[in-house]
């Protein structure tokens, strides 16, 4: 997950005007830093695969049940472990519900708990690396200790404890999730200010007399933000697994609501004479994972400091 | 390793705009898990020198001789280890927060590295328009207005504040620096190293350009650089810095046609000759 992949751009990029004075014509498109990214995200084709499952994966989300013609919880002994057929295209659990339709539910669940937590991990770890980064002294100190109490635990044993000392329940997984996410958003966010705060416009900023939060906000914050993006996209997927590891556990989502995790716990049982209750559960996380890992990588890709800092 | 220091033919009678006395910039070692400071690294050790309104002092030294950080000193972008600097009379390092920033309007700088002094996420004309948005000098129609006449009057057109700065070359840049330094109408100005990343060609420019805005708004330069000849060209009077100390200053002719320190004849004889026999 963190190779730093190198990709050859040489082909891509305009010619290098810093050393010439013939640069800018005054008829010239505008391209600003983030037109750049976008400009060469779409190129990648991995990553518009990678974006279109993640589509895919939030219409599903947004519309749940409402595309299918049975219900998440109603249940139907006569169809009970049906093998997939037209009528069942991912066969029935035991209680005869339709396994599609728990899957697309079940969606809904795993972008609500990756979405959330990695919006609440920015909330926090954004305005800490700042001011870990910024000003370092006794606060940075505090700051980076209290990261360090994150990392020295494996991240699934942490949120096993978390969710476990707080209670079973969707919104104590998502904090736990956020709280393990934010010591990484911390320290990203901080490794990068403490480069950009040295740069010779943030010297500028200060001769000018702007306040700090101006700097912060203003010069400092919009520098660091593209490695921030990049480290969330594979935060989503990554959330979607502990998610699911912990629902199988039995400590995140609790029945009968359906998660991917949850369901291959629930699967468990019969795996040997209704493995299509185990695959498809599966198949639904990796997909997920696959999906913002390729959209992740191009952005990486796109955001490449090299392109920034020209 | 005594400074030479000579009497100046200008301005002695009035009070200079800028005099710096016996600053020291010390920046200390730490070493070890416990950060426990082991020694001082003197970037700046005791220099003093004066600058007269609408005069270009230019200080003179090899790398890291600490003249940047005199320049960052003077501004309080580092904090001085002793010393002062009195700007009209008044001591900057005294001053609180609030009076500092008021008097920023009057002292800017422009900077070495054209690629690294601009916000690359910023459009040239919040870049520009900036210090005059911090200090509460223009909004809206205004602001944009004065923005296009800085660029303007640096070479560039009022167009270009729509962009950003790596659209720019390495001297359109600095000209956007410069633009930057000017929005606040100061007094003085630190120019560090400005044209020291430019092709030669473009320094000259850039070197003209700074000439013209001196005489048209009586700006005072400290103009620092490694580069005898560039300094020549533009500075009324050169300090000449080795090792965190000024080692001769004087009036251009004296140094160029006088040297005394052995120092200050080494860097002469490193420029290059035009016609070499």
């Amino acid at each position: 997950m963190h190779d730093t992949r190198t990709i050859s751009r040489t082909d891509e990029r305009p010619p290098d005007a810093a050393g010439s004075d013939d640069a800018v014509a005054e008829t010239d498109q505008v391209l600003s830093p983030t037109r750049l990214a976008w400009k060469s995200f779409r190129r990648s084709k991995l990553g518009l695969v990678g974006s279109l499952m993640v589509l895919l994966l939030i219409v599903i989300a947004i519309g749940g049940e409402q595309f299918s013609p049975y219900d998440a919880y109603s249940m139907d002994s006569s169809v009970s472990l049906e093998p997939p057929s037209l009528a069942h295209p991912a066969g029935t659990d035991r209680f005869g519900r339709d396994q599609l339709t728990r899957l697309m539910e079940g969606t809904r669940i795993s972008m609500l708990v990756s979405f959330v937590a990695v919006v609440l991990s920015l909330v926090i770890g954004i305005p800490l690396g700042l001011i870990a980064g910024y000003y370092g002294g006794l606060a940075g100190t505090v700051i980076m200790r209290g990261v360090d109490v994150v990392f020295a635990f494996p991240t699934i044993l942490l949120a096993l404890m978390l969710v476990a000392t707080l209670g079973a329940s969707l919104p104590n997984l998502i904090l736990a999730i956020a709280v393990i996410f934010q010591a990484n958003v911390v320290r990203i966010v901080r490794a990068s200010v403490m480069s950009v705060k040295e740069r010779e416009f943030v010297e500028a900023a200060r001769a000018v007399g702007a306040r700090d939060s101006v700097i912060m906000a203003q010069f400092i914050l919009p520098n660091v933000l593209s490695p921030v993006i990049v480290q969330a996209t594979f935060h989503l997927s990554l959330a979607i697994f502990i998610e699911a590891a912990l629902s199988f556990l039995g400590l995140g989502t609790q029945p009968p609501t359906p998660s991917w995790g949850l369901m291959l716990n629930e699967s468990r049982t019969f795996m040997e004479f209704a493995p299509w209750l185990t695959i498809f559960p599966g198949l639904a996380i990796i997909f997920a994972v696959l999906g913002f890992n390729l959209m992740g990588d191009a952005l990486r890709d796109a955001f490449d400091p090299r392109l920034s800092q020209r | 390793m005594e400074g030479t220091d000579r009497p100046s033919k200008a301005g002695e009678s009035a009070a200079p705009l800028l005099d710096v006395q016996e600053l020291c910039t010390y920046f200390p070692i730490r070493t070890g898990i416990l950060q426990r400071v082991r020694g001082f690294v003197k970037a700046v050790d005791g220099v003093s020198f004066h600058i007269n309104a609408g005069e270009t002092l230019g200080l003179v030294g090899e790398s890291g001789c600490g003249k940047t950080t005199v320049g960052r000193t003077i501004l309080r972008l580092i904090p001085a280890t002793s010393g002062q600097v009195l700007y009209r009379g008044r001591n900057l390092f005294e001053l609180s927060g609030s009076e500092m920033r008021r008097l920023r309007r009057e002292m800017q700088i422009i900077f070495q590295d054209p690629v690294g002094s601009l916000n690359p996420r910023m459009r040239v004309g919040r870049i520009v328009g900036e210090p005059l948005e911090v200090h509460g000098l223009a909004r809206g129609e205004q602001l944009r207005q004065r923005v296009g006449d800085l660029l303007e009057r640096c070479g560039l057109w009022p167009g270009a504040a729509e962009r950003f700065p790596h659209e720019f070359s390495g001297g359109q840049r600095q000209r956007i620096g410069i633009a930057r330094a000017l929005a606040l109408q100061p007094k003085l100005i630190i120019c560090d190293e400005p044209t020291s990343a430019l092709d030669v060609s473009i320094q000259s420019q850039i070197l003209n350009l700074l000439a013209e805005l001196q005489d048209e708004f009586q700006l005072s330069y400290l103009f620092i650089s490694h580069d005898m000849a560039v300094i020549h060209h533009v500075c009324d009077r050169i300090a000449v810095m080795f090792n965190g100390h000024i080692v001769e200053q004087g009036s251009r002719d004296e140094i160029i046609n006088d040297p005394q320190h052995a120092y200050t004849k080494a860097l002469l004889g490193a420029v290059p000759q035009p016609f070499p026999q």
